[in-house]
């Protein structure tokens, strides 16, 4: 295994959404606090989702979520559609890197910017409202594996794409509208029940729902299923991306 | 940078064997098979669209043949490719960069990718010496001009101190100045044992710095010989002479007519065939015909009439 090499495109990946932090780590979280505002301003006291907590409080671990899950697909995405449109892909493809050095380097990358994005929303959600915590354990788990999801997925569209484009539809039309219909605003019993069914087919609903009860303790479904079904998209994801990159697809014609 | 050959019997840099490749609507490479020996300084000619990058973007991986095989220093290119790789650098044609980041951060990456680290330093301040980079170490790669980023591509290339260097039209674009400080640089890496494997558009400089010649046209090898060889084949017994006389000639002998080019009131342009004519007779008809020669000059061909000639003969 050419350890260096995965580390060094690792620590290139990170260097390159560091470079430009306000765009990749600050503006994500300053989001999330617009989202967090105007949500609480309008609902807070109308809603209680769950008993004793907050409509705030119930909102900030989807926050979360939702800002690593969109984090982290951005990151391995945005990295790969830049370099093949740029052309700079040759230096990494002409490198004695094997396909699961390259997919866990992006992974990882991707996961480390979701993690940053999403305790920098965790940080400033805790100043404005008091959160418990539940269970750190469960928490990190659902963080990390689903952030190595979207880097995945990330990897997948970003060797898909050509163009910008068709990279910016894959994320308004799929991840935008699966990462704001998963729970982030809301929990799923306050949905009639064909649309209740239908969210239990959305792999974004399990991140968020088990990420929310490491927090409460109460959750629409149970964690540790949660936890299973999203270790299982990441061994279908991660899969894909290997049979791509194993296939040369629009990287080695 | 001396080169270490660590495989002593073996003789090839770049061995490829039947190799073809086909993209929608055209065959790119229609089964090549070459050999480049180690040490050699080869040069892959051919006109736009003949196979040259396919055929070098195959050696380097980056697009994978539909049948045959390559392999660099023995090693197959896509099976072994981690030693193939390690062993090749390639310069590629556009001037791709990665906009992230500064001269000295590139190479390092680039050297780190081949499991180079911290030690590599030395290596790369060197290169970075050797090829004008130093007062550039920090600027941002957005920020270089052409030549510049033309440098650090070569500098890319080098990085982790590959035997063999392929470089795809590295001259392509850039000022006569540059285009000869680049000229010393590769002649001083095949000096020092790197195979050079070179792609270009510049026949002069095919024929100025490479020991064998491949001429690819659509997707074949039409010539393949060292370079003097390949300059005195067929097309190499032909010369050109150009003779200017007194005044206008009416009409030349019947016997001149079948070697005359062109006539230009008093210039006239001969070509001749060294194998069968003789320049002697030329001008001995020439005076009986009455005509005084004031100026006589002659050309041998150059690589770009054996070029011209090989791909027109194909292409008709």
């Amino acid at each position: 295994m050419n350890v260096w090499g995965f580390y060094t495109l690792f620590y290139k990946e990170l260097l390159r959404f560091s470079k430009v932090a306000f765009q990749t780590l600050m503006a994500p979280v300053v989001t999330a606090l617009l989202y967090l505002l105007v949500f609480v301003h309008v609902l807070e006291g109308r809603i209680e989702v769950f008993d004793g907590v907050s409509y705030a409080a119930f909102l900030i671990p989807g926050l979360i979520m939702m800002s690593v899950i969109q984090n982290a697909f951005a990151n391995s995405s945005s990295s790969l559609i830049q370099s093949k449109v740029t052309g700079n892909i040759v230096f990494i493809l002409l490198a004695p890197l094997s396909i699961y050095e390259f997919l866990l380097a992006f992974v990882l990358a991707a996961v480390l910017r979701g993690v940053v994005v999403g305790a920098g929303v965790f940080l400033v959600g805790v100043v404005l409202v008091p959160l418990p915590v539940h269970s750190p354990v469960l928490m990190l788990a659902f963080v990390l594996l689903g952030s190595a999801v979207l880097g995945a997925l990330g990897v997948v569209a970003g060797v898909t794409a050509e163009k910008f484009d068709q990279l910016g539809a894959f994320q308004n039309f799929v991840i935008m509208p699966l990462s704001f219909l998963s729970g982030v605003f809301y929990s799923i019993h306050s949905l009639p029940d064909f649309w209740q069914k239908l969210s239990r087919f959305n792999p974004f609903f399990y991140m968020i729902d088990g990420f929310r009860y490491s927090f409460f303790g109460t959750s629409d479904v149970d964690p540790v299923f949660s936890l299973a079904i999203v270790g299982f998209f990441f061994f279908v994801v991660a899969g894909a991306s290997l049979l791509m990159l194993r296939s040369g697809y629009k990287l080695r014609y | 940078m001396n080169v270490v050959q660590t495989d002593i019997g073996m003789s090839a840099a770049i061995a490829i064997s039947g190799v073809k490749k086909h993209f929608p609507g055209v065959y790119a490479l229609k089964g090549i098979t070459l050999s480049i020996d180690r040490g050699e300084f080869f040069g892959l000619l051919g006109p736009n669209g003949a196979g040259k990058s396919t055929l070098i973007n195959i050696i380097a991986g980056l697009t994978r043949c539909d049948s045959g095989s390559v392999s660099v220093l023995g090693h197959d290119v896509v099976r072994g490719y981690r030693r193939a790789r390690r062993c090749l650098g390639i310069v590629p044609q556009e001037l791709v960069f990665d906009p992230f980041f500064s001269v000295r951060e590139v190479l390092r990456i680039q050297s780190g990718y081949f499991g180079l680290g911290r030690a590599n330093d030395t290596w790369i301040d060197e290169l970075m010496d050797t090829l004008g980079l130093s007062d550039k170490v920090d600027a941002n790669m957005r920020s270089l001009s052409g030549g510049m980023k033309r440098r650090v591509l070569i500098a890319q290339a080098l990085v982790h101190k590959p035997e063999v260097v392929v470089l795809d039209e590295p001259t392509a674009g850039v000022d006569v100045a540059l285009r000869k400080s680049l000229w010393t640089f590769i002649r001083r890496l095949h000096q020092e044992g790197h195979t050079i494997v070179l792609t270009t558009h510049y026949l002069e400089e095919a024929e100025a710095l490479c020991d064998r010649i491949a001429i690819l046209n659509h997707g074949s090898i039409i010539a393949l010989d060292n370079t003097q060889g390949l300059l005195s084949r067929g097309i190499g017994n032909k010369v050109h002479i150009s003779i200017t006389v007194t005044e206008p000639i009416p009409t030349l002998p019947a016997t001149l007519m079948t070697n005359l080019l062109s006539t230009d009131g008093t210039r006239l342009e001969f070509r001749l065939d060294k194998s069968v004519d003789s320049i002697g007779e030329l001008l001995r008809e020439l005076g009986r015909a009455g005509v005084v020669i004031i100026d006589l000059h002659t050309e041998e061909p150059d690589l770009e009439d054996v070029f011209l000639e090989l791909t027109r003969e194909r292409a008709l």
